[in-house]
């Protein structure tokens, strides 16, 4: 579980917090989405979420944030490493540079855990496998596209186990396909227990894959709650997010004078486009 | 470490026999084992082209209490001692530039690098020298990006030294903003990597060492002090 208590922080040098007294819960087993405009904080609360600010982007922080209800402050970055893992948009900045091949750049974070070789094998290998981008287990890194990068960074991310996981924006240059891999992924590690973060501007894939949605607005949290319920808001618009395509779609249908019996064809439709 | 030593060797053997018998068993015999000479050679080569001509140049002409004259350019005199002095000094460049280009493109910089880790040099030091190493050809790759979209939105690039001078104040802001805004990206990635985890990181594997090529290694390495003594009390005779 992971716990923010009132949570505000301010960059260095800031004028004003980018984010002001958040507070919110995420459940082992759940995957909560997080939306809202440019500059309403969502990557400073991925980057607070994973520990990483204040520890190496500077700021301050006040309020508490606790992992399964230990407070995170006196913990050293490197031993949140394999309790949080953050994946960030740009996936060639989270390649380590030093790894020759797909195989060692996933099996990184486990190597510098100094785990047992069998198991940094056997996280290696369910990790690429989860992915399924095994195949690129030889190529160089640096010689990928940006959303073979991103699979491999995400990789990355999943052999190193982490409880929580919080992504922004992680399927940025991903493609329909490899966006799927990804949703299948986190819902893999949220029936494991992972407790799950989702900084995404795609709102169709966080209503696919999220069983809340909170939604930032100005560093404060302006809606959180059921997905179906945040996303189908019409107060989102408002506040910089576009709603589901499936939520667009069912207005432009109630507008346009649709039968009941029409809609609920829409509606049977489209339930059966978000499973598949 | 082999390349080290012929680099050393290179300055501590004086003469014109000694670095021309370097270059054969330090760089050439094992670039030709390796299928590489050409490589070697174009490379070290290119390398050496711009110290060597002006050694070349500065000692065939200027090499002070030279008496024995080759030729004359207007006031220049280009003496034998000169030539002989520059031929040593182009020899010593070229033993030291072939074992480079020779260690460069027969190591993967990450095996280099994991090897180094495994003979119990810290993590963090390792991934300094191969970054370093990383660093030139990712700089090359994004000012190419920088140069192609700033060409894109109009930038002249091309034409007069002039012209070309102006064009690089455009490119090298973005280039170098956009390196360190990545290298800060790239730690606090690392960092949520467990990078900073204290403690010896699993290697995966090592580079093969066999007995052959520690004897070998080991011998230059006690090689080139050997060579530098002997040069210093003149036991190297027409060597040194």
């Amino acid at each position: 579980m992971l716990t923010f208590e009132s949570v505000s922080y301010r960059y260095a040098g800031a004028a004003r917090p980018s984010l002001q007294d958040v507070s919110l819960v995420i459940g082992s087993g759940e995957v909560v989405g997080l939306v809202g405009a440019s500059e309403a904080g969502k990557t400073t609360l991925c980057l607070v979420a994973a520990g990483l600010a204040p520890r190496t982007v500077r700021g301050t922080l006040s309020g508490r944030i606790l992992l399964d209800g230990t407070d995170m402050a006196p913990l050293a970055i490197h031993e949140l490493a394999g309790r949080v893992g953050i994946a960030f948009a740009n996936p060639a900045t989270q390649l380590s540079g030093v790894a020759g091949t797909v195989y060692e750049e996933v099996a990184f974070g486990p190597m510098n855990l100094g785990l047992p070789r069998s198991e940094v094998i056997d996280r290696t290998d369910a990790a690429l496998r989860a992915l399924k981008i095994i195949d690129l287990a030889e190529r160089e890194p640096a010689l990928l596209s940006g959303g073979q990068q991103q699979l491999v960074a995400m990789a990355g991310l999943l052999a190193l186990g982490p409880a929580h996981l919080v992504l922004d924006e992680p399927t940025a240059q991903l493609d329909p396909a490899g966006t799927r891999l990804v949703a299948q992924a986190l819902a893999r590690l949220a029936m494991d227990g992972a407790s799950i973060l989702v900084a995404e501007q795609k709102t169709d894939l966080l209503a696919s894959i999220c069983d809340r949605v909170v939604v930032l607005d100005a560093g404060r949290v302006a809606l959180d709650g059921p997905a179906a319920e945040v996303l189908g808001d019409p107060r989102l618009a408002d506040l910089g997010v576009a709603a589901p395509a499936s939520v667009r779609l069912r207005r432009l249908a109630d507008a346009a004078g649709a039968s009941p019996a029409t809609l609920s064809h829409l509606d049977g439709a489209l339930a059966l486009e978000a499973t598949t | 470490m082999a390349a080290t030593a012929v680099a050393f060797a290179a300055v501590g053997v004086g003469g014109l026999a000694g670095p021309a018998l370097l270059i054969g068993i330090g760089v050439v015999a094992p670039a030709l084992a390796a299928g590489l000479l050409w490589k070697v050679v174009r490379t070290a080569g290119l390398m050496s082209l711009p110290l060597g001509i002006s050694a070349l140049l500065v000692n065939l002409f200027l090499y002070p209490g030279a008496t024995d004259a080759l030729f004359s350019i207007g006031p220049l005199t280009a003496t034998v001692e000169g030539l002989r002095f520059a031929s040593e000094i182009l020899l010593r460049i070229l033993a030291i530039t072939g074992a480079i280009t020779l260690f460069y493109l027969t190591t993967a910089p990450s095996a280099l690098v994991i090897d180094l880790e495994r003979r119990g040099i810290s993590s963090r030091v390792a991934f300094v020298v191969l970054a370093s190493v990383e660093t030139v050809p990712a700089m090359v790759e994004r000012a190419t990006v920088i140069t192609a979209a700033q060409r894109a939105r109009g930038l002249d690039t091309e034409g007069s030294v002039v012209r070309r001078i102006r064009g690089v104040v455009p490119l090298a802001g973005p280039v170098l903003l956009g390196s360190i805004a990545e290298v800060e990206e790239r730690s606090t990635a690392l960092e949520s990597r467990g990078f900073t985890h204290p403690g010896r990181r699993t290697l995966l594997w090592w580079p093969g060492d066999s007995g052959r090529q520690a004897v070998a290694r080991w011998s230059m390495v006690v090689a080139v002090p050997l060579l530098v003594v002997a040069r210093a009390v003149g036991w190297l005779g027409w060597l040194g």
